[in-house]
């Protein structure tokens, strides 16, 4: 009785050891060195296996840049702490990334601009905008049906109280997988530390689009005149900023009349004018591009913090250096 | 019929006429999965050849020098299983080292091959056709290169389906099923051959 259970448990325990001893042996002789690098590699990259860096993943992206085939900085979804770990790894130069995000270049949500009809098909911005252009009056405006916010593979997007996209500047990696995946090509990638963007794409004479959307712009070219440095040029009714020039004072953002120059870096400081050294010559309220220093000539002007940018002209132009910036 | 004759019969009977696809119906995952390219069915192709050749080796000596003194011959299933998985496990190793294109082309079909009935399957039939040793080594090779045969021709088919105007229903598994069909009573005019 006990042989007949005793015997088939040793002969296949006994099969199973001379086996796994020959794998183990087999192993020593067949083991594939496999960089340590990339191990390490792929584990500070996102995962996320979009294919923006043009690797089949990330996996071949890690092993592309072991070999010294890739650029680390062609991953636009590493978080900066991770690139320099790996550029420290490769002993590369971190600081050829630069932090890129998407940006929605369009205000045209339900409160703003006018719908053309009702849709109610597959919802999709791809089909929508199929038809007729899509339910939005505006042929630039967003469609709203979060074909981007699928394609995002960070989770990134989500669609605003209003109904348009809108993207979380923290979770986007700036790959560039929902600006394809946008019918209208109304996201644009563009590095994060140009906070002063505009949004809007209308190529539109102004009464066009007033008559179409309240958050669209009229190409009036007020922001180009009161740029302080010239970085803003008008071209097909749209301002363009030259980011080689701007310094993302906000100006435009503040003078814009229709709230379509975003700017995501609002000045934490404002311009303060000392009473003892000014002599009331006006020049500061002339000066001001915003329009927020108010005042009578001969008296010592105010100025409205709610407006003010703190962009720095009137410290320039103060003929007795009685303006500086405090914080607010 | 002894002697080279009836090794020559042997070989080529299971090559072609009970061919373990496309008579025996055995093996039919990896067919089916791995045929879409004729590189990859010929790697595959090489790599089952390879295990069955030695599972059978393997599980003839496991069978007539560990089970039958033993009697315990009930255990045949298991212990073949055992001797296949660790095979698989090796040639996985090997061409992971040796030819890395393959492997990673195989994919997860490699360790699969640890379930091809094909493997299996030769591996009991030696024992139930009572062959000798050496016949066990021609019938495991002979099987593997029928299988080679039968995965290789067909994925040849299917890189001329991908470019066939095929009606949308039968667009992919569909139409390779009914290929794969027709192959089989192709091979059914060999049966008189032997």
């Amino acid at each position: 009785m006990i042989n007949e259970i005793l015997w088939p448990v040793a002969a296949l325990g006994g099969l199973g050891l001379v086996l796994g001893l020959g794998l183990a042996i087999a192993s020593k002789f067949l083991s594939v060195e496999i960089d340590p690098k990339i191990e390490t590699i792929r584990a500070l990259l996102p995962g996320a296996n979009c294919g923006g860096c043009g690797y089949p993943g990330c996996d071949g992206f890690a092993a592309a840049l072991a070999e010294g085939r890739a650029n680390v900085a062609q991953c636009s979804a590493l978080p900066h702490d991770n690139l320099v770990q790996i550029a420290g790894l490769l002993g590369m130069d971190a600081k050829s990334g630069e932090k890129m995000v998407a940006r929605v270049l369009c205000q045209g949500d339900s409160e703003n601009c006018r719908s053309k009809y009702k849709y109610s098909g597959i919802s999709d911005c791809r089909a929508a905008a199929a038809i007729a252009g899509g339910p939005s009056s505006c042929p630039f405006g967003c469609v709203g049906l979060l074909a981007c916010a699928k394609a995002c593979p960070f989770g990134a997007i989500y669609l605003s109280d209003k109904g348009i996209a809108a993207i979380d500047e923290d979770k986007c990696t700036g790959c560039g997988k929902c600006a394809a995946a946008c019918p209208k090509n109304g996201i644009v990638i563009m590095p994060k530390k140009n906070n002063v963007y505009i949004s809007c794409r209308t190529t539109y004479k102004g009464k066009s689009v007033t008559s179409i959307c309240k958050a669209g712009c009229i190409g009036c070219s007020l922001c180009a005149k009161k740029c302080p440095q010239g970085a803003i040029t008008m071209q097909d009714n749209l301002p363009i900023i030259d980011y080689d020039k701007c310094t993302g004072c906000g100006v435009c953002a503040a003078v814009c009349p229709r709230d379509i120059i975003i700017n995501n870096a609002p000045a934490d400081k404002t311009a303060v004018i000392k009473a003892e050294d000014c002599i009331g010559c006006g020049i500061c309220k002339k000066e001001c591009p915003t329009g927020a220093i108010s005042g009578e000539l001969k008296a010592v002007p105010t100025v409205d913090p709610d407006k003010c940018v703190a962009c720095g002209i009137c410290i320039e132009k103060c003929p007795k250096d009685a303006i500086t910036l405090c914080d607010r | 019929m002894g002697g080279f004759t009836g090794i020559l019969l042997l070989l080529l009977s299971t090559i072609l006429v009970n061919n373990f696809v496309l008579s025996r119906f055995l093996g039919i995952c990896p067919f089916l999965g791995v045929s879409r390219r004729v590189e990859t069915a010929l790697g595959m192709g090489f790599a089952v050849t390879f295990v069955m050749a030695l599972a059978s080796v393997i599980s003839y000596l496991v069978q007539y020098y560990i089970l039958v003194p033993l009697g315990i011959e009930y255990m045949q299933t298991i212990a073949f299983i055992l001797v296949i998985a660790a095979l698989v496990q090796l040639v996985e190793m090997a061409l992971q080292k040796l030819v890395p294109a393959l492997y990673s082309a195989l994919g997860v079909y490699l360790p699969l091959i640890t379930t091809n009935c094909a493997v299996l399957g030769v591996a009991i039939i030696n024992i139930t056709e009572k062959y000798s040793l050496l016949q066990t080594l021609v019938n495991g090779i002979g099987g593997a290169i029928g299988f080679t045969l039968a995965i290789v021709l067909f994925a040849g088919i299917r890189e001329r389906l991908e470019l066939a105007d095929i009606p949308e229903a039968m667009k992919g598994f569909p139409i390779a099923l009914v290929s794969a069909g027709l192959m089989a009573i192709a091979f059914l005019g060999f049966s008189g051959l032997v």
